[in-house]
């Protein structure tokens, strides 16, 4: 049965090969991205079922028993992360069939894509911190393919930049892995947390400590973002929803997990640093979303204030608000992958991405701005929708742990948020039309996917209860390390 | 052994930076090559330069540890690839933007 923990990397990784064979068959392609999607779906949803019953599955390649071995871990939070992120790249695998053209898709669009989601998997169930180190790159490499793919000049340019600085943090990385290895002498997750433990985390541990923060950061764009807006704008709306949801998730998963299980035990130089670097990205953040004037812009800002404010909850490291941060976490996701299928929308149904060239499509396109508005409100946190118990559960867990300068920043940054929106609300849907030739674009398929995103965005509010038992769960885990270290080692 | 590695290590580091930040892509592609290089020697010596037999077992009193070579030997297949990636990817700039600068590249536009 722990085999079936596999299954969320294995099925998209054939997948991937199997569809380098057909390269002209792009109908085919589709079809096989599609049961392998629903395959994945499945298998997670199995795995959660499971874990809930029977608590932290384990797998160890090979046979090898930890620490020796590399090994895999299927805990609450890694599953339910696996599970969130199969449903939303669903959702942007069918939004890319009607937007990301044939050309790219000739050009093994899915390939990269499939082979994106191994590396994105990999990372939250590895236990091992090399191997997550190996499937972060994985996901990186397929990332260079997917932002470059099609070759525009603007493509081109922002990979050139994005490949070096993640080059750059992926060598930091490795020089931070020696690091630990010289030591502690162990490599798999739930043992170093033990022999941190047992060191006694001072000193050269704590240098280890904030050398992997700043590594993840660049790649969760936490604090050091500078990179995210320009890159993340470069290629088509798929793709940026893909990397929107998905990949600064990935990034802020490590740093979760390295804070939470490795360096707990001098929590006042790590956590209080992670603290500050929340508080300036959300500001930072807040400060892009509201300056800039075309959608790519303040879409990607967005993605930097949820970053900032899921950090800001890991630092507050009370139970309630570990729970707040998978809560938020798990509907950033979703609320992220719909939020830039819509910007793509409105960008492709305006012909242009700045807002000053649009106005008055509530006329002829109701539904998208209807829904536009639902989200925007789900995103700020407003009672029945996806995002309020998260912000709930962080906010308190801060309170109680003191933290009230911060809270009001991460209250702020909200409305910042709901500025941001609800301005390019009013830009692109209210006032005039403008007085150009607007192209027309069929709009029904991926409609019909973002209206199936925002049905889950809100039966993610409203089923807040039934979904808080497996948060509970997953934020236990995260709250005790013990637990995780008993699963692995088995002592 | 180590003070022989750690300054050999210092001048991978200093030249992998120097060349990232200089003007041409070719430099920077071979910058980042070299930054990764140092990198890998400096898991190899912060794991612990060792004499020894290889980790088989036999009768040998002291094995050399196998992990370190294993990650690097990762680390460089995976450097490989980013490395060859990044000069189609400079080479495809070079035709479309016809230029290697970095500061004609940040002017480019669509």
């Amino acid at each position: 049965m722990n085999n079936l923990l596999v299954l969320p990397i294995l099925i998209p990784l054939c997948t991937a090969v199997i569809l380098i064979l057909f390269k002209e068959q792009i109908r085919l392609q589709r079809g096989i991205s599609v049961v392998s999607g629903i395959l994945t779906i499945l298998s997670t949803a199995l795995l959660v079922t499971r874990v809930h019953a029977d608590g932290i599955l384990t797998l160890q390649m090979g046979g090898w028993v930890p620490p020796y071995g590399i090994v895999f871990v299927g805990d609450m939070f890694a599953l339910l992360m696996v599970m969130m992120a199969s449903i939303v790249s669903f959702a942007i695998l069918l939004y890319s069939f009607s937007s990301i053209g044939e050309q790219r898709e000739r050009y093994y669009y899915y390939t990269f894509f499939h082979f994106l989601l191994v590396g994105v998997y990999g990372s939250f169930l590895t236990g091992d911190i090399f191997n997550l180190f190996v499937f972060f790159e994985v996901m990186l490499i397929s990332s260079y393919a997917l932002i470059s793919l099609g070759g525009t000049k603007l493509q081109l340019r922002e990979t050139a930049k994005y490949l070096l600085i993640n080059i750059v943090s992926s060598t930091l990385f490795v020089a931070a892995v020696a690091y630990l290895y010289a030591a502690v002498g162990t490599l798999n997750m739930a043992h170093l947390s033990q022999r941190i433990a047992e060191a006694g985390q001072g000193g050269i541990l704590n240098v280890i400590a904030v050398l992997f923060l700043i590594v993840f950061s660049l790649k969760a764009g936490l604090f050091l973002f500078y990179w995210l807006p320009g890159s993340y704008g470069a290629p088509p709306s798929a793709i940026r929803a893909l990397f929107g949801a998905l990949l600064t998730k990935v990034g802020l998963y490590a740093i979760i997990r390295t804070f939470t299980l490795m360096f707990v035990n001098d929590t006042s130089l790590t956590h209080s640093l992670i603290a500050w670097m929340a508080a300036a990205t959300m500001i930072l953040g807040s400060i892009g979303a509201v300056a800039y004037k075309d959608i790519t812009r303040i879409l990607n800002y967005n993605v930097i204030i949820s970053v900032g404010f899921v950090a800001f909850g890991l630092a507050a490291g009370t139970g309630d608000s570990l729970n707040g941060v998978i809560f938020y976490l798990l509907h950033d996701m979703l609320a992220k992958g719909l939020l830039f299928i819509l910007g793509g929308l409105i960008i492709s149904a305006a012909g242009t991405d700045r807002l000053s060239g649009m106005g008055g499509m509530i006329k002829k396109y109701p539904l998208l701005g209807w829904m536009f508005f639902i989200l925007a409100l789900a995103l700020v946190g407003i009672p029945p929708l996806s995002g309020f118990a998260g912000k709930l559960l962080i906010i308190r867990g801060a309170l109680d742990a003191g933290m009230l300068t911060l809270s009001l920043i991460g209250l702020g940054s909200s409305f910042m948020v709901l500025y941001s929106l609800i301005k390019m609300f009013r830009l692109a849907f209210w006032g005039n039309e403008p007085e150009r030739e607007l192209p027309a674009v069929n709009l029904k398929r991926a409609s019909a996917v973002a209206a199936a995103l925002l049905v889950l965005v809100i039966a993610m509010g409203i089923g807040a209860d039934a979904l808080y038992a497996y948060v509970a769960q997953a934020g236990e885990v995260l709250a005790s390390p013990a637990e995780y270290i008993q699963a692995i080692l088995k002592e | 052994m180590e003070l022989v590695m750690a300054i050999a290590i210092g001048i991978l580091f200093t030249i992998g930076v120097y060349l990232i930040l200089s003007k041409i892509l070719l430099r920077v592609v071979l910058g980042t090559s070299l930054l990764t290089h140092g990198v890998h020697l400096l898991l190899l010596t912060m794991a612990g330069l060792k004499r020894g037999a290889a980790p088989v077992l036999g009768n040998e009193e002291t094995y050399v540890d196998p992990l370190p070579q294993a990650l690097i030997l990762t680390s460089i297949v995976i450097s490989f690839g980013v490395t060859a990636f990044y000069f189609v990817l400079a080479y495809r700039s070079y035709q479309a933007l016809g230029t290697d600068e970095i500061d004609s590249i940040k002017e480019a536009k669509e």
